[in-house]
């Protein structure tokens, strides 16, 4: 039983084993053109070497960089504003359709406006990022306030509590669980954009123009390592926001 | 001639003293209520009675809740004056447990600041907060660690902070709405007996909304019967059976009475609607 339970903690490695089983043996018997699918060896050491003294490394902590500066804009204006429009749900009503409108709209189609403004530059890849995650926080935050438990804001009323010292000790923080989907969801989609704003708008690097440089001199190897990279980072960076989560908000879904 | 005047005031005072004892303590005048469907009430007079724990039962959807919950400010009143000894209720202190103690708890608050937390909406300094908390707990001689926080406790564990988190402020009147409805038969009767403990070691007026009949004559001195909307006082029973009450109490034949009785008139108004 207890060796049975023991087995269990592998489970997750499973579809990773399953799925490296599938891809070798597909080299092996040569299904795919060698060319266009190296082997897991191949690219895990193309991986290894580019993250260690390669170009690769450096491509990623820029990534990382460009990520988490749009995503810390993006909450800064996002949170408070999202508070205010939450707290009154009037005023969220009239706003909420240009909230919709713009979150509804791919942000890569903002790419050339914010070339104009902002130039081909950092400047443009973090505003286009910080602009789609700010609409998701935003409308997450909102919903967190305006969801807020009624018994709970009538509890506070009950023993005096100001409107505003509820909105502080008691709206902020049933908004709290909601504000870290939104922040999860937010982190995600700069990421989403940074990789497609590396890809096209003149960089010379981070990880999508990583990916997009492996393509164009056919080096496979490099451009699944760029691929896995990516993955890895978004992987991460969802990890890194529900362990904060977990830690703060120790009350969530409870 | 000097003695005549202070005598004087000092049997006025006494006089005063002696009519706050009887007089009721909250006063309800020309109470009415309409929601969109419905008159809940009209016209509605009432006197709560002061130091008596008092329960309100009656029909499904007659108002009981919301007749405390626009007693303690929770929904606002289409007309009438609700007076606590002459004075509005944003001159008192009162507290107020709600039937859902899972959304009325602070759940990122530990069970010890959440009975603090009204001291700290009042401007308590920190000392005296834990200090205070410190002696209610001793005071009800409560046995719960409360470093946990509300969702780590069972039902019965939260809606007891929950009635210590209303009585820290030490109020002149306490509402309950139907604060045991949503925990097992077991946790009922243990908190039955909490409450009539806090009653009787603070005497202060309490009114209780409960739908278990069995309950509301149990712990009450004064059984408020309600009639269907737009609802009337049917009857106001009295049952003086001495405290503590036990489960002894409810085989007695006082009890027994009293219960069919209460029956009886709750089952005359039903029918009527």
């Amino acid at each position: 039983m207890i060796a049975l339970k023991r087995l269990q903690i592998l489970l997750p490695f499973v579809g990773i084993a399953v799925l490296l089983a599938v891809w070798s043996l597909t080299v092996w018997a040569r299904i795919v053109d060698p060319v266009l699918l190296p082997s897991p060896v191949s690219t895990f050491r193309a991986m290894w070497i580019g993250m260690t003294s390669g170009k690769l490394g450096v491509d990623f902590l820029k990534t990382v960089e460009r990520t988490i500066y749009s995503t810390a804009i993006a909450a800064i204006i996002a949170i408070p504003f999202g508070i205010l429009l939450g707290s009154s749900e009037k005023v969220y009503r009239s706003v909420e359709f240009v909230i919709d409108f713009f979150r509804s709209t791919p942000a890569s189609a903002m790419f050339p406006l914010f070339l104009v403004l902002f130039g081909v530059g950092d400047r443009t890849k973090i505003s286009v990022a910080a602009f789609g995650a700010a609409l998701v926080i935003l409308f997450n935050v909102a919903y967190g306030v305006m969801n807020a438990r009624k018994t709970r804001i009538l509890a506070a009323r009950v023993m005096g509590a100001s409107r505003l010292r509820i909105l502080w000790d008691v709206m902020l923080l049933e908004s709290l669980p909601q504000t870290f989907v939104g922040l999860r969801n937010g982190v995600s989609l700069a990421l989403v954009i940074v990789v497609v704003a590396e890809m096209f708008i003149g960089s010379t690097d981070g990880l999508g123009q990583s990916v997009f440089e492996a393509q164009q001199l056919f080096n496979m190897p490099d451009m699944y390592a760029a691929i896995f990279a990516a993955g890895a980072l978004g992987y991460g960076l969802n990890l890194l926001f529900l362990t904060i989560e977990r830690r703060f908000v120790h009350w969530s879904g409870k | 001639m000097t003695a005549q005047p202070a005598a004087k005031m000092e049997l006025s005072r006494n006089a005063h003293e002696a009519a706050r004892r009887t007089a009721p303590h909250v006063t309800i005048r020309g109470l009415s209520k309409h929601f969109s469907d419905a008159t809940i009430y009209d016209n509605f007079d009432f006197d709560i009675p002061r130091g008596k724990l008092m329960s309100v039962f009656g029909p499904n959807g007659c108002g009981k809740s919301t007749l405390i919950n626009m007693i303690a400010g929770l929904i606002p009143v289409d007309a009438g004056e609700i007076l606590f000894d002459g004075q509005p209720l944003s001159q008192i202190k009162f507290g107020y447990v709600f039937q859902n103690y899972r959304e009325a708890m602070f759940p990122w608050l530990r069970a010890f600041d959440n009975i603090a937390y009204p001291l700290k909406v009042m401007g308590v300094s920190k000392s005296e907060r834990t200090a205070r908390v410190e002696k209610i707990v001793a005071n009800l001689n409560v046995k719960i660690d409360l470093n946990l926080y509300p969702y780590q406790m069972s039902g019965g564990q939260q809606q007891l902070v929950s009635i210590m988190r209303a009585l820290i402020v030490e109020p002149e009147i306490l509402f309950l709405d139907e604060p045991f409805s949503a925990l097992d038969y077991e946790m009922t009767l243990f908190m039955r007996e909490q409450l009539q403990r806090v009653f009787v070691e603070t005497s202060t007026t309490t009114v209780l909304v409960s739908h278990d009949l069995e309950e509301a004559v149990y712990l009450s001195d004064r059984i408020l019967l309600l009639s269907r909307h737009p609802a009337r006082a049917v009857e106001f029973v009295h049952y003086d059976a001495p405290r503590p009450r036990t489960l002894q109490t409810m085989s007695e034949a006082d009890f027994i009475s009293t219960k069919a009785h209460c029956l009886e008139v709750f089952q005359r108004e039903v029918r009527k609607g």
